[in-house]
């Protein structure tokens, strides 16, 4: 039925995007706001992500951090404002970004399995109607092998613990072969061994000049794994190395005060700090 | 008095009893489940006559009761056993059971007096034939007294829990932290909704039931956030619905029933566009008119 | 009957042939495309669109003045269409859900049909106009011609099925995923869509109205019981639909101005329910027999690691024990204990000495393995999660059963390979054989 693709601005031909320095940088977020409902959820966003960084998205419940993803990935109406890949609206460089949604936004009911799941990935490289060839599949399994679930290949989806189901998740986005990785709390509710394999595969794309981008929850672990933090509150908060941007008092804008957890964050911060 | 009377006061009985518990069903997203119900009651209404051998209103009654509990049953398990989402589990209960009640219908034409076409659009032009007797005194049709009846419960029912029915419906989260049982008062919801039904459609037809359960609630929603406002508007708008369709099905001499949802459809129509709040045309027209504003 | 019974198995009768050909394939093809409706938890979708069908019908008939099937399915389908986008329109441009939507768009074009329906009877044209057959359906006036019509329509429907298969799959499973990949989700969507309402449209006279849905929802519930595999899905619901589509026409054959429509619905219906119970791995059976196997593995390895904390507690292991000690720690009738510990030795975990009973290799090893398991998670629970001491015994007595391999892995790093328990009980070391698991 009626779909929701965004509204789609028209941008004048470009060249194919280049890396490099001058060249445009993988995600440009331009006064972008996003309403539901008539309520803002995004409001006035300018953003840069830069080449080969390991952002981490924060901020609290209901900030807007899987809207911001969904937004630059074009699945919803944008109200204002733009979103450039590469220099290109998404819709002209769609096939440079992973997506690796919310675990929880689908039905692992589903009848189908891990591979199956991870050969949708391949699916925005092949024609209309076109069945995935064995190529496909190879990638597919490669995929799976990365992310140690090589072994539940034919297993039915459902009878998959959370974290074998994020890691399925997150070899999809591998099989799409992109050069920038949007993931929505890849990190959430998974076991200690799925946390490592799911780090080490994000050290290892930024070892291969990708750029990834991760809605986190988890302020304890936000400067040990990435590099890059945006913080987000319905507006944008700070953005910028974890060094400089991830601060007391830019945490304390995003998240208010009322956070124990928080609170233990700002601790550690300021004892390291000074 | 005649029948134009009572076919309206008819309808207006059943607006304002399916309104006041259509309001909760829509905000508790389970008005589906008074569809279910109100074609589910055929075999109920079948086996009643069956056993009974002839109309008699309360073996019907019950007969169509214990179905209509059956089937909010029977949509659980399916549910639950078979993993499959509560909106197909009820597609399948419901039609099975409506199934069986045709063929049963067929098998045993002869000696049953009843149309499945009337379950669905009912016979509410000859409300005013069919009367309680009291010895020799007629005290008016059957059908305004079973929905008089099913009214006082729903109101009974509203009056005494609106404050655990309000949170039920809003926030059920908060109703559990503040140790209010919503399983009560979903199934108490449940059989509000199956005595509505029940008393219901033997007059109207199962249409206008599910029509008034939703239609005049959702209509009121779109006007109004307080839940009392709901259920007052919802009321209005399904008595207003009832009297248009009304005139609406004398004057082009089609069925009565059909003709009040159709009116119902209009007015929500009329809402969905113009209401103040969440109208297509009004929020466009703001939208145009903030623009303006920002050059 | 058997009269009746007899004329339609020997499909000697044209109109036999047509009536059961007609249901197989409008079943059959209804039972594949309900499959994405159903995957998509929309099957009441299709419940409005086929009642929304209805003024459609009525308005084609009263515009153009013809029954002729192609004038009034192309009504159908307009309206139809109609539905699907009112149902969209209302539950994105209003705080309204779903569920709501489709009882509206429902109820109010279902009483628009019924309102049309009554003007053509009152205009005294209705039996001649054959328009009522669409409120519960007519198989038995099929001709030739329809069910040739039917065949098309099922071959064009079940081909673009095939065609779009990975677009329609990934669409049901991962909408915004779909939209991702700029694989025109929305494209896709109408076009799902459309073969909903157009399978719908063809039924309508066939089923009519009101049981559409069932021939969309239950042949895909069936088939789900048996399948983990879309393809194999999607044909088995096919078959659900074709094969209660024959025994609907047989069914309806047997007795005069018997409806076939409620007949096939009645059918499909009762083999989604020897799905739903007997379906081995979903089925309430297999769930049964699971739970109960579960309770024995549990009773079972509940004795073992008894006669263990028996011997741990004498300090000797070599020692047998009578069945009043081992009942002493279990609360478990003593025929029951009795039964398993026979079982047990049949699988080689004890051995009976007389009226006694010790450990084997295997089973010692077994014991070592689940006591180990309970008294990591006591410590963790203790260490980690910082319950009290008293607190974490019955806990561990439910898990020690059911941890896995690379959990317990997982905790001997958490807590760094520790040696005792809360209750100072020693943890057995990891063994390395792991023969012997239940």
């Amino acid at each position: 039925m009626a779909g929701n693709s965004g509204k789609t601005i028209r941008f004048p031909r470009e060249a194919k995007p280049e890396r490099g320095a001058g060249a445009p940088a993988p995600i440009e977020v331009a006064d972008l706001t996003v309403t539901y409902h008539r309520k803002p959820v995004l409001r006035d966003i300018n953003l840069l992500i830069k080449e080969g960084g390991l952002t981490a998205v924060i901020g609290p419940n209901g900030a807007g951090k899987s809207t911001l993803l969904k937004a630059i990935m074009g699945i919803i109406p944008l109200a204002s404002g733009e979103v450039r890949v590469f220099g290109e609206p998404i819709d002209r460089s769609r096939g440079l970004v992973g997506y690796v949604p919310q675990r929880g936004s689908v039905d692992w009911d589903f009848p189908t399995n891990a591979l199956d799941v991870v050969l949708m990935g391949r699916y925005g490289k092949l024609g209309l109607f076109q069945r995935p060839r064995a190529r496909d599949r190879e990638t597919a399994l490669a995929c799976l092998e990365k992310v140690g679930m090589a072994p539940y290949a034919g297993r039915q989806i459902s009878q998959l613990s959370g974290g074998q189901q994020q890691r399925v998740f997150l070899a999809r986005a591998l099989a799409q072969e992109a050069e920038v990785y949007l993931m929505d709390e890849p990190l959430a509710g998974v076991d200690a061994a799925t946390e490592r394999a799911v780090i080490e595969i994000l050290k290892d794309l930024q070892a291969r000049g990708k750029t990834v981008v991760c809605v986190h929850h988890d302020l304890q672990t936000v400067t040990s794994y990435f590099d890059q933090v945006v913080l987000l509150n319905l507006r944008l908060v700070a953005s910028g190395p974890t060094e400089s941007a991830f601060t007391p008092s830019n945490l304390r804008a995003t998240y208010g005060g009322g956070l124990t957890l928080l609170s233990d964050v700002l601790e550690t911060l300021e004892r390291s700090g000074s | 008095m005649n029948s134009s009377f009572w076919i309206l006061l008819t309808a207006c009985l059943v607006a304002v009893t399916c309104g006041l518990v259509g309001t909760f069903l829509v905000l508790r997203r389970m008005v589906l489940m008074g569809d279910a119900i109100s074609h589910a009651v055929l075999p109920g209404l079948v086996g009643g006559f069956l056993l009974s051998g002839s109309r008699d209103p309360l073996v019907m009654l019950l007969g169509a009761g214990a179905v209509g509990v059956l089937t909010a049953w029977l949509t659980e398990w399916v549910h639950r056993s078979g993993r499959v989402d509560t909106g197909a589990s009820m597609g399948v209960v419901f039609t099975f059971l409506f199934a069986l009640g045709v063929i049963l219908v067929s098998a045993f034409a002869g000696q049953i007096d009843l149309d499945p076409d009337c379950v669905l659009y009912g016979e509410i032009a000859y409300v005013a034939y069919d009367t309680v007797l009291w010895g020799e005194r007629d005290l008016g049709p059957r059908a305004v007294w079973l929905l008089g009846g099913a009214l006082l419960f729903n109101l009974f029912l509203i009056v005494a829990f609106y404050k655990q029915l309000k949170i039920c419906a809003f926030d059920p989260e908060l109703a559990e932290s503040l140790g209010i049982r919503t399983a009560t008062y979903h199934y108490l919801l449940m059989i509000a909704t199956a005595i509505t039904t029940v008393a219901a459609f033997e007059s109207v037809g199962a249409i206008l039931v599910v029509a008034m359960l939703v239609v005049p609630p959702a209509t009121a929603l779109l006007l109004t956030q307080r839940l009392s406002g709901v259920l007052i508007l919802a009321s209005l708008i399904g008595c207003l619905s009832a009297g248009l369709g009304y005139s609406l099905a004398s004057a082009a001499d089609c069925s009565i029933a059909g003709a009040m949802a159709v009116a119902a459809g209009v007015l929500f129509l009329l809402t969905f566009l113009f209401s103040p709040r969440h109208g297509l045309v009004t929020r466009a027209w703001f939208r145009q008119r903030s623009l303006l504003a920002e050059e | 009957m058997w009269a009746e019974a007899l004329r339609f198995l020997s499909l000697a009768d044209a109109n036999v042939r047509h009536v059961l050909l007609g249901s197989m394939l409008l079943a059959g093809t209804t039972g594949v495309v309900g499959c994405f409706t159903f995957l998509r938890k929309r099957s009441l979708v299709g419940d409005a669109i086929s009642h929304a069908a209805l003024p459609g019908v009525c308005l084609a008939y009263l515009l153009f003045g013809s029954k002729e099937p192609h004038v009034l399915l192309l009504g159908a389908i307009a309206a139809g269409w109609m539905g699907a986008i009112s149902i969209d329109l209302i539950r994105n441009y209003s705080p309204l859900k779903e569920d709501s939507a489709i009882a509206i768009v429902l109820t109010v074009f279902f009483g628009a049909g019924i309102c049309l329906l009554t003007l053509i009877q009152g205009a005294g044209n209705a039996s001649q106009a054959g328009l009522d057959k669409f409120l519960f359906g007519q198989a038995a006036s099929l001709m030739a011609r329809d069910v040739w019509a039917l065949g098309m329509l099922s071959l064009i429907l079940c081909g673009v099925v095939t065609l779009a298969f990975k677009e329609f799959k990934v669409l049901a499973f991962d909408p915004d995923f779909a939209r991702a990949l700029g694989l025109r989700a929305s494209t896709f969507e109408i076009l799902l869509t459309t073969l909903l309402v157009a399978a719908i449209a063809i039924g309508l006279q066939m089923v009519g109205v009101v049981l559409m849905a069932a021939l969309l929802i239950t042949p895909a519930a069936a088939a789900r019981q048996w399948t983990d595999r879309l393809p194999r899905m999607l044909i088995l619901a096919g078959g659900f639909g074709s094969a209660a589509g024959a025994v609907g026409a047989f069914a309806s054959s047997l007795a005069p101005r018997m409806p076939t429509g409620p007949w096939i619905v009645v059918t499909v219906t009762l083999f989604f329910v020897v799905s739903l119970l007997f379906a081995p791995r979903r089925g309430v059976l297999a769930q049964a027999l699971r739970t109960l196997r579960g309770r024995t593995v549990v009773a079972s390895e509940n004795l073992i690691t008894t006669l263990y904390r028996l011997g741990e507690h004498a300090r000797d292991f070599s020692r047998p024990w009578p069945l009043e000690s081992i009942l002493r720690y279990r609360r478990l009738a003593a025929p029951k204990a009795l039964g398993i510990l026979s079982q047990l030795e049949r699988e080689g975990y004890v051995r009976g000495e007389g009226d006694r009973w010790i450990l084997t290799q295997t089973g010692f090893q077994m014991a070592e393995r689940i006591i180990r398991r309970h008294r990591l998670w006591e410590l963790y629970l203790t260490e980690q999660v910082k319950l009290p001491v008293e607190k974490v015994h019955q806990d561990a007595e439910e898990i020690e059963h059911w941890l896995t391999q690379a959990q317990e892995d997982e905790l001997e790093v958490i807590l760094s390979s520790p040696t005792t328990d809360p209750h100072t009980h020693p943890i057995p070391p990891a063994s390395r054989g792991r023969e012997g698991e239940v």
